[in-house]
């Protein structure tokens, strides 16, 4: 359960390796109440790794669930694995992509790929994990959208047609959920520096994961809402968002 | 018992203080039989009862279960006239007690702060009132409570079965509570006769409170946690008896209704440790320094009843009430100094002595002192300082109630109530499928 002041008992991470959610684990286990983790992902050595981090926690309960975004049949019995061993209080959604754009776009399939992976994957896990915790009468599930979903730009067309897509639903999704108990906490972080980012120029409002974790952990238990992080970032896409056309293909962002 | 039990109505529930709802099927059975055949079904996530929802935190509800609320039991039988043993339905509220017996010159064993709970959620929560360092907790005064089992089968307890005494303090989860027949004592008025003292320190205010209970049925403190140096802890102390005669000013038993509500638009009072403080100072200068006055038993006893949904004042992100209980003055101390160096918003602190507890296993008072304490949960630093104050409160052997719960960590109930494996072997003969499950318990792995 996630009690009165915030604190999760149980959290499923699809995306085991994102630092995001690493850094998210973190912080729900700083109270000392968290006591189970599924971390749901590729086998391999990252996934190894994400669990002995989250055993050192001392998070009693660590348990890996085999995860591709790409195979989506298997999507819903990912999501039934998790919770047929006990509640999950807070489900996180935090795997994604960022192609080189120029390679995307030379190759149409590829940029399906990207689709199948940042978007439609979402899709299939949000819609099961909303049915589970709707079951369950409580949980937030935890969406990782971007600030670029508000209005994507060129350099990242296709990524950032993912995110709105996956912004769109969630959002929309969320605001069903009143009344159910189920929330859903839509994050719009601008720049992270995380291994997905790396080689790119930080540009300004830059954060990091714990400052992205913060927002979540902060926001949980307060129903559907959307989480700028920083905060002044949605100031910075509500500006953007207005700007015509014409001036907004010329910026430099 | 009236009407028909309708369908389940899916909705979101919270306890008084309004945090982490969660959604369940809600039930109000119109008869037992209507009770027993819905726990007969065994439902999935199980089943709890619900009174008024005035457990502060997550005691009453069950996130994807089914909660029966016990509205529909809501009969009182005719007291006894010698013994002054009444029979009531698990829903009726105290308020609503108090009004029957009031004028026939009757009054209940013991009250909260409130009387707006019902004798079920009494029973469950093994109440304490004014009167506990003579009197005891509810638990003291039952000749008999009527239970629906985990297996859906009706059973009468009394204090002479050992498994009486797993119902006051298992908050519900040891059956659904349909009837208790409770010794009620006699009154001669409907006022009672207060003496109030203003103190200057949290030593006085300790003293005042012993030296009350030396002389006076009922006592309690209220304490400011906030107030800078020699005056932490300062407070006003009252304590009061039933007025042995009845007066001119008389009502026949009159209760005051509700006389407004705060309305759901009403914006969050401004708490921070400054407009505490000030509320506090005001407060405290308001207060005689000793007087004694002859005031209506509604005042005395449920001063919080003056204002219907007080509780929506602390906005929608809700509230923690934080009630702990320690032998050692020490502790108290030790916790008002947490409280003021984290400057807290802590709002309306009472203070006051227990008496001997209970044979209860996880009843909650124990002998020694009582705190309880309002703290708005939207708070960030609210959860990290409580989990302070309960590691304080373990040191020195003491407990939260967790009627009033809504945060504590698992690991620490145990150390809290050392005899929580022999009420659960009592809960195992009880509900051996586990078939009574709250938010509160899953939280806590009760």
């Amino acid at each position: 359960m996630i009690d009165a002041c915030g604190a999760a008992q149980s959290v499923l991470v699809l995306g085991a390796t994102s630092e995001i959610a690493g850094a998210t684990v973190a912080r729900l286990a700083e109270g000392g109440r968290l006591e189970r983790v599924v971390l749901a992902g590729r086998p391999g050595r990252g996934r190894v790794a994400a669990a002995g981090r989250v055993t050192a926690l001392r998070v009693p309960a660590v348990e890996l669930v085999d995860f591709d975004a790409r195979d989506r049949v298997g999507h819903e019995g990912v999501i039934d694995v998790a919770f047929d061993g006990g509640d999950i209080d807070v489900a996180l959604l935090a795997w994604g992509v960022l192609p080189e754009e120029d390679s995307v776009r030379a190759a149409p399939l590829a940029a399906a790929e990207v689709v199948d992976v940042n978007c439609t994957a979402v899709v299939t896990t949000l819609l099961a994990a909303t049915r589970r915790m709707r079951a369950q009468g409580h949980g937030v599930i935890v969406v990782l959208s971007s600030a670029g979903a508000v209005r994507p730009r060129g350099s990242t067309a296709v990524y950032g047609a993912t995110k709105a897509g996956v912004d769109a639903l969630a959002t929309a999704l969320g605001d069903t959920l009143a009344g159910s108990g189920v929330s859903i906490l839509v994050v719009r972080p601008g720049f992270v520096r995380t291994r997905m980012t790396a080689g790119r120029r930080p540009p300004p409002l830059a954060v990091g994961p714990e400052d992205v974790a913060a927002a979540i952990v902060a926001n949980l238990g307060r129903g559907s809402r959307t989480v700028w992080v920083p905060a002044s970032m949605r100031y910075a896409m509500a500006a953007l968002a207005v700007t015509p056309r014409s001036i907004f293909r010329r910026l430099p962002i | 018992m009236s009407g028909t039990t309708r369908p389940h109505e899916r909705r979101p529930l919270t306890g008084w203080g309004r945090t982490a709802p969660t959604v369940a099927d809600v039930v109000v059975p119109a008869t037992v039989d209507d009770l027993r055949c819905l726990i007969q079904r065994q439902p999935s996530r199980g089943v709890i009862a619900r009174g008024l929802g005035r457990s502060y935190g997550d005691a009453a509800q069950n996130a994807g279960g089914l909660v029966l609320e016990t509205g529909g039991l809501d009969q009182i039988g005719p007291v006894d006239p010698t013994s002054g043993l009444v029979t009531c339905g698990a829903g009726v509220s105290l308020d609503g007690l108090i009004r029957t017996v009031l004028p026939q010159g009757w009054f209940v064993p013991v009250t909260p702060g409130t009387r707006q709970v019902t004798v079920g959620g009494a029973v469950a929560a093994d109440i304490h009132g004014k009167n506990h360092h003579g009197d005891g907790s509810i638990c003291a005064h039952l000749d008999s409570v009527v239970l629906v089992d985990g297996r859906g089968e009706l059973r009468t307890l009394t204090p002479e079965d050992d498994l009486f005494w797993a119902v006051p303090g298992g908050m519900g989860l040891t059956g659904v509570i349909v009837a208790a027949t409770l010794r009620l004592i006699p009154v001669r008025s409907d006022r009672m006769v207060v003496d109030t003292v203003r103190t200057a320190s949290l030593d006085e205010t300790m003293e005042a409170l012993a030296e009350a209970d030396r002389t006076h049925r009922y006592s309690v403190a209220w304490v400011d946690c906030l107030a800078g140096g020699g005056g932490l802890g300062r407070g006003v102390v009252t304590a009061g008896e039933h007025a042995a005669s009845p007066g001119e000013h008389d009502g026949g038993g009159r209760l005051p209704t509700t006389a407004w509500a705060v309305p759901s638009w009403a914006p969050r009072l401004p708490l921070s440790p400054r407009t505490v403080r000030l509320f506090n100072e005001a407060y405290h200068r308001a207060a005689p320094r000793s007087r004694r006055s002859l005031e209506p038993l509604g005042s005395f006893f449920h001063p919080l009843d003056v204002v219907g949904e007080w509780n929506r004042l602390y906005g929608a992100r809700g509230f923690v009430q934080h009630q702990l209980a320690v032998r050692d003055p020490e502790v108290v101390r030790q916790v008002i100094a947490m409280f003021a160096a984290h400057r807290a918003p802590t709002f309306l602190c009472v203070l006051k002595r227990f008496g001997p507890g209970s044979a209860a296993p996880l009843s909650f008072p124990q002998p020694g002192w009582t705190l309880a304490v309002d703290l708005p949960a939207g708070d960030r630093r609210v959860g990290a300082l409580l989990d302070e104050v309960d590691a304080a409160v373990i040191a020195g052997g003491g407990r939260v109630y967790l009627a009033k719960d809504a945060r504590l960590a698992p690991s620490a109930l145990a150390q809290m109530y050392p005899r929580l494996d022999e009420w659960r072997r009592l809960r195992e003969r009880l509900d051996p499928d586990h078939v009574f499950v709250s938010d509160l318990a899953r939280r806590l792995h009760l």
